[in-house]
């Protein structure tokens, strides 16, 4: 890319985000499989709006297509923000049908695959055309140095989206936020758990002073 | 892609062919053509070793991609490892300037996940025990 086409993109970007102030912000929930994105959407629709997003499951893939939650409007400590909340499938670079054929009849384990690969190309998609934040869940009780892991946060970072890393499953006995914060220092860490509720003030003042 | 070996070939030797990609050969492709070489040396069983990488941007359309190919008992996916050189040299002027850093300054290796068993990456070493079947 030239040095004027650079500019051009870099000055419409900070442009587009000027006169797009009023809109409510996309905000792209992101993370690996079994990360507990939809928990957390889940839990962010039915305590500002009343209802839920999607599903949960712990079969990795219950989520196949992005779903989004418009409208959901966050005050915390005097500020606020309104945002449509994008819960996307959790990203891979494979999907074997075989792994769920434990859980299902094999039919709908091919469904199943097949479903999870469109929905993790659209959510791919959604990244580079249609989102105006992230929301990164990890799993605080896994390694969160994965290749899908440092080419997402990657991803970000080149579109330069701002982007908040939630450390999710705190309440598990093997988790280590820390471990989280050393992966991406570049990021802030915010530890939560949302199947269970905890730190979820924490979790809205983020969400309410970063994205607003 | 020119072949060393044919892995598909009964009557061809027995292996696991490696393709390395020097960055000259990727540097006047167009995303769409780095991927689809790439995807065509996984398709057919190979390991691809790209001496450059590929910018955030293409390693996004390259999942992308890589799922639209996705089919049951045929091809699973790819797995990648990136090994990343040394960060003083990949953070141009520029890039810092305009918040647009998109150094490929890394070593990537690529190949199909039905056939890639471990692939591990540390701080110096990516290693990869990949399976013939």
């Amino acid at each position: 890319m030239g040095l004027f086409t650079e500019l051009k993109d870099s000055i419409s970007r900070v442009t587009d985000r000027l006169f797009s102030e009023e809109e409510p912000k996309r905000i792209g929930i992101y993370g690996p499989p079994n990360a507990g994105k939809t928990t957390l959407a889940n839990r962010i629709a039915r305590d500002w709006t009343g209802d839920a997003v999607g599903a949960e499951s712990h079969i990795p893939h219950e989520t196949r297509r992005a779903r989004r939650k418009e409208g959901v409007e966050i005050e915390r400590n005097g500020k606020s923000v309104e945002i449509d909340i994008v819960d996307t499938p959790g990203v891979t670079t494979k999907v074997d049908y075989e792994e769920f054929t434990d859980e299902m009849e094999e039919d709908d384990a091919i469904r199943r695959s097949r479903e999870a690969t469109e929905g993790v190309a659209e959510a791919m998609h959604w990244l580079r055309e249609d989102v105006d934040g992230v929301i990164y869940v990890l799993d605080s009780a896994e390694d969160p140095i994965t290749q899908v892991n440092t080419m997402l946060i990657g991803i970000i970072e080149s579109r330069d989206l701002p982007v908040l890393i939630f450390a999710n499953k705190i309440d598990l006995d093997d988790a280590s936020v820390k471990r989280i914060e050393d992966a991406f220092p570049q990021h802030k860490t915010i530890p939560l758990s949302a199947k269970e509720g905890e730190n979820m003030d924490e979790v809205y003042e983020n969400i309410a002073e970063y994205f607003g | 892609m020119p072949k060393a070996t044919n892995t598909d070939d009964p009557e061809g030797p027995d292996g696991v062919q490696i393709d390395l990609i020097s960055g000259e050969r990727m540097e006047n492709m167009a995303t769409m053509e780095k991927i689809r070489m790439i995807l065509d040396g996984v398709h057919d069983g190979n390991i691809v070793i790209l001496e450059e990488g590929l910018t955030p941007d293409e390693e996004s359309r390259l999942i992308e991609v890589t799922m639209s190919e996705i089919s049951p008992d045929e091809f699973n996916g790819i797995e990648i490892e990136t090994y990343p050189k040394s960060k003083a040299n990949d953070s141009s002027l520029l890039g810092r300037i305009m918040g647009s850093e998109e150094s490929t300054a890394k070593l990537t290796v690529i190949g199909p996940a039905n056939q890639i068993e471990t692939l591990h990456k540390d701080e110096t070493l990516i290693s990869a025990l990949v399976s013939r079947d």
